[in-house]
């Protein structure tokens, strides 16, 4: 899938979070990495036309997406979107956090949308959860279900923000294997994430974000190994600081 | 099943004991001042009673729904960008609230409505009633919009939901939730509340009352039976929300 931003800008009043983004990349899976406060989660709701950019241009496959309530509305139903944390909804159970949109954003029926979820959650080992609520769920099956919740429309693309930033390091390891399954079967995902590893070893592509651009992109497998921008190096040795 | 009967039967007997303890202290507290309590006085008056009654519960129900929908736009008007419009609400929020309602009912049925004329005293009592209730259930509502996490809106735009869709799926259930106990506390008030419409003579039940004591001067039994009454609604309420908080509870852990 192609994804071109056109000199993406986005201020939130007087603050400038993003500034003259561009990005024209053929993408499966692209890790989008840098330091806090660089942007990257501003960046991610723009793709997922969750956030209106002050400015530039969004497309998709070559084919622009107009920023209308009414375009954004069928283009959020295409794409799947993955939280930090707190992703599902507190009233509903597993179960139900995944065919509500099913039913009510695709318009499916009601028993093929149960089918689809409880086959979802059988494929990842969560078929015994499927009847509990948010607050009865670990940090990381609730993240696995909205993973489950957010591919259940067999969406274009999946947005993922920090998926396993909230979480201990195995269920880190537990959601990763999940999402490195998903990659496998050909469904294309951008996931920002401090985890280097699954960075360099799971995605094909990388873009470094820092101060609200772009400052170094490419293949995971050569950007890493020698990094051409000082940002990143810097970057890089701060999170690698303490890694053995 | 069988250990499920046996505690309802368990149940049973200690909310009847706990009853049994105050109705005796009642009439333990009758018996000292020397009072004989004779219901059979009130049977001559079953019908106005019984007129009364109703009167009551339609006035209950009416200033109930329309309470509700005052609420709910005075709730939302108050976050409107428009600065008149929720300086409108919110000055009359705080009014009503700093205000008693018997001043309410005077102001509003000899001022505003005479004007108007809207010379229907059940009218415009109800009106007046709604009005009143309607301040504390925006308050409510209000307290209850700004206590849920903006992130679950966040999730009903990302899986595409329209604002309908949001309204009806996620904010009302939510919503829902965490009001159901204040707004049943508010239920009952509006049910205890309505008898001061006795005051410009609405016929509901406390005035009703007040004309059968005034002849058969049996306050005691008339006050009783009065406040029975008002206990059934009021508790009758009590029991559906109880059963609606049980339909919504899982939407708040918070
Ligand atoms: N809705 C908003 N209003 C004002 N400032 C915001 C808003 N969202 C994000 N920001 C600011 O934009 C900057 C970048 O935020 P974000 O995209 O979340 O960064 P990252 O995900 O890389 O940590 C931060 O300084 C943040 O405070
Ligand atoms: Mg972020």
């Amino acid at each position: 899938m192609r994804i071109t931003l056109k000199q993406i800008s986005k201020s939130f009043g007087e603050r400038t979070v993003l500034s003259d983004v561009s990005l024209d990349e053929e993408i499966t899976s692209l890790a989008v990495i840098g330091p806090s406060g660089a942007g990257k989660s501003t960046l991610l709701r723009i793709i997922g036309g969750l956030l209106v950019p002050s400015a530039g241009e969004l497309l998709i496959d070559g084919k622009k997406i107009n920023f209308t309530e009414k375009e954004l509305l069928a283009y959020r139903r295409t794409i799947g979107f993955v939280f930090q944390s707190k992703g599902l909804f507190e009233h509903l159970t597993a179960l139900e956090n995944i065919t509500l949109p099913l039913i009510h954003a695709l318009g499916m029926a009601e028993a093929d949308a149960a089918r689809v979820a409880s086959r979802l959650l059988t494929r990842f080992g969560l078929e015994a959860e499927g009847h509990k609520y948010p607050f009865q769920l670990s940090g990381g099956q609730q993240q696995r279900i909205q993973i489950c919740r957010a591919v259940a429309g067999n969406p274009r693309l999946l947005l993922l923000d920090e998926p396993t930033s909230a979480l201990d390091p195995e269920l880190t390891a537990e959601v990763l294997d999940m999402l490195g399954e998903l990659q496998k079967t050909g469904l294309n995902t951008i996931i920002v994430t401090h985890e280097m590893g699954f960075a360099k070893k799971a995605c094909e592509k990388v873009i470094i974000v820092s101060g609200g651009t772009i400052v170094e992109s490419g293949k995971s497998s050569e950007l890493f190994a020698a990094p051409k921008t000082e940002q990143l190096q810097a970057f890089l040795d701060k999170v690698l600081e303490w890694h053995v | 099943m069988r250990k499920k009967y046996r505690h309802y039967i368990c149940r049973l007997v200690q909310v009847g004991a706990a009853v049994l303890i105050l109705l005796g202290f009642i009439l333990l507290s009758l018996h000292r001042i020397g009072y004989e309590m004779n219901f059979t006085t009130l049977w001559q008056f079953r019908h106005r009673l019984w007129q009364g009654f109703v009167m009551t519960l339609v006035i209950a129900v009416a200033s109930l729904c329309l309470s509700v929908l005052i609420g709910a736009i005075a709730a939302f008007a108050q976050k409107a960008k428009v600065a008149v419009v929720s300086d409108l609400a919110r000055i009359y929020v705080q009014v009503i609230r700093g205000t008693p309602l018997l001043v309410q009912i005077y102001f509003f049925f000899y001022i505003i409505a005479t004007s108007w004329g809207i010379d229907n005293r059940y009218l415009a009592g109800i009106l007046i009633l709604s009005l009143f209730e309607g301040a504390y259930i925006a308050e409510i509502i209000r307290g209850g919009l700004e206590s849920i996490d903006s992130q679950q809106f966040e999730i009903a735009k990302a899986i595409g939901l329209t604002s309908a869709q949001t309204t009806r799926l996620v904010t009302f259930p939510l919503l829902m939730a965490r009001i159901l106990p204040a707004l049943a506390g508010q239920f009952a008030s509006i049910i205890k509340d309505s008898s001061l419409l006795s005051v410009i003579a609405v016929i509901e039940i406390t005035q009703t009352t007040q004309e059968i004591s005034a002849q058969n001067f049996a306050f005691f039994e008339n006050y009783f039976f009065l406040g029975l009454q008002y206990f059934v609604l009021t508790f009758t309420v009590s029991l559906i929300t109880r059963r609606l908080e049980r339909k919504y509870k899982h939407a708040d852990h918070t």
